[in-house]
């Protein structure tokens, strides 16, 4: 559904994305991993056209990207720190969306509205919300469409526990829908139930991509972060999972 | 597009600076046609106002608007529209507030107290100025990369053009007075929206009597048809060339 090709992508003095090539399909979920500031989410914002790469071709359902914008109606995106208009309402967040698609009720998606409870905040303006909040209007959008595609930059950060399961176990329902879904997380214990790929960047580069049961295989473990773990330690260095590892070691 | 101007133009109402902005123009003109018994004299006081703030405020209100809305910019792109489409949807709400509030904060006083050819002149170069304005500040904040610069970035453009530009044509036309300078200066006051609109309603005053040959001058060519249709013509450059640059980086850019 996505091929990305040769991607590369330059801020001035930084190397963001170097030489990306992957090729995503239907039914997979896959988790983009890798430390901060490793390029996950300037590959995002590559897919969905919010950053115009240095070079490379990036497909979504075949079709080139390159500036009709058409494709996104496809894609629905819940972006990693979610700013809306401060005036605006929740429930004129929802309707204003839906109006700009272009798309009738029985279209639409509100199972997240509903288990997240948002109808009870619709007259809220969202200046007025909290964190978590803004999360859960972030995710109610995502998947408000019924989208082919799901892009989801971080989706459980600031999420209390309870919100997060529901999330997740929305994840799950949409993935049997055979729909393509990348995640961003740093909480590999959390992508555990949910991946069938994983997707390794560092310093903009893809150390590996691979399924998560060959990941599994190869190195013996059932933890997707011990795998990871093992694989980086073999490898290139990277302390960054190794903290992750040693911290998930040391608790009880 | 219309759809999301509508947005726009929702929004700006709520924040109420428009509303304040139509307040106090309408407070100045009517106290001004209302202070002087002569309206004449008001329209020349109203004139000198509105060149200052009109070109002012729409730069100022526009440039903060726009990075206010960076956030319905960035929902917006993840969904799907075009980039052309946000930016000139962004424009409308902004050009069209602004000359609404300028409609009835000058446009009615003026109607109701100097309806003549000045008064008309006037109402034109005011919403048109507006228009340019809105149109530079739109072109200087996409330029520029954060607020603090793009803010600084359009107060510059409205200090050259409200006064150093004055300056330095004052300074060529001392430095060169030997030479005949009637048609460079037409030419100059072409490349300032500001003095183009100040000539255009200065001439349909009797004050225009006052400025002499370079008056006749203007007298003959901006009273003309032709000249009005020139100056309608280069006024809309004015307001569709910086658009066009805005749109032409915004569609490159990383947001």
């Amino acid at each position: 559904m996505i091929r990305i090709e040769h991607i590369n992508k330059r801020f001035k003095r930084l190397n963001a994305l170097v030489d990306v090539s992957a090729q995503f399909e239907k039914g997979q979920v896959v988790s983009l991993i890798g430390p901060n500031g490793s390029g996950k989410t300037t590959l995002i914002k590559c897919i969905l056209g919010m950053v115009k790469s240095t070079s490379g071709k990036i497909f979504v359902d075949g079709q080139l990207i390159n500036g009709d914008p058409a494709y996104r109606e496809k894609i629905g995106y819940m972006p990693q720190i979610g700013r809306y208009p401060d005036n605006m309402k929740i429930g004129q967040l929802f309707s204003m969306m839906k109006n700009i698609r272009n798309i009738e009720d029985d279209g639409l998606d509100n199972d997240l509205i509903v288990k997240f409870n948002l109808v009870s905040l619709f007259d809220k303006p969202m200046r007025t919300l909290s964190g978590g909040t803004r999360q859960k209007v972030s995710a109610a959008l995502a998947f408000y469409f019924h989208s082919d595609i799901l892009i989801l930059d971080e989706p459980t950060a600031g999420l209390d526990p309870l919100s997060s399961e529901i999330l997740k176990e929305k994840i799950i329902a949409e993935k049997k829908r055979n729909k393509l879904i990348l995640i961003t997380s740093h909480i590999l214990s959390e992508l555990d139930e949910l991946t069938t790929n994983v997707m390794y960047l560092q310093e903009g580069r893809v150390q590996f991509f691979k399924g998560i049961e060959a990941l599994r295989e190869e190195t013996g473990e059932l933890k997707l972060g011990k795998a990871v773990a093992q694989i980086m330690n073999a490898g290139v260095n990277t302390n960054w999972v190794d903290d992750l590892f040693h911290a998930k070691t040391e608790m009880p | 597009m219309m759809k999301l101007s509508k947005y726009v133009l929702y929004d700006i109402l709520r924040n109420k600076i428009v509303i304040a902005y139509t307040i106090f123009l309408f407070v100045i003109s009517m106290s001004l046609f209302r202070m002087e018994d002569n309206n004449g004299k008001a329209m020349l006081s109203l004139l000198n106002i509105l060149l200052i703030v009109v070109p002012l405020i729409s730069m100022i209100f526009a440039t903060i608007h726009y990075y206010n809305s960076y956030e319905f910019i960035e929902l917006m792109l993840s969904q799907p529209m075009s980039r052309t489409k946000i930016l000139l949807s962004e424009y409308t709400g902004v050009a069209l507030s602004l000359v609404t509030a300028f409609l009835i904060g000058v446009g009615i006083p003026v109607v109701f107290f100097s309806l003549d050819a000045t008064g008309l002149a006037m109402i034109f170069a005011g919403c048109a100025l507006t228009l340019v304005f809105t149109s530079i500040a739109f072109w200087a904040s996409v330029k520029a990369k954060d607020k603090a610069r793009g803010i600084g970035f359009a107060l510059l453009l409205w200090f050259y053009f409200s006064l150093i530009y004055d300056g330095l044509i004052v300074l060529i036309l001392f430095s060169f007075s030997d030479y005949p300078l009637e048609k460079l200066t037409l030419v100059l006051s072409a490349l300032n929206p500001v003095d183009l609109g100040r000539i255009f309603i200065m001439l349909k005053m009797d004050v225009s009597a006052l400025m002499g040959y370079t008056g006749a001058l203007y007298q003959d060519f901006f009273g003309s048809f032709s000249g009005m249709l020139f100056t309608t013509g280069i006024m809309l450059l004015w307001a569709v060339l910086p658009l066009y640059a805005a749109v032409r980086t915004f569609r490159k850019k990383d947001l």
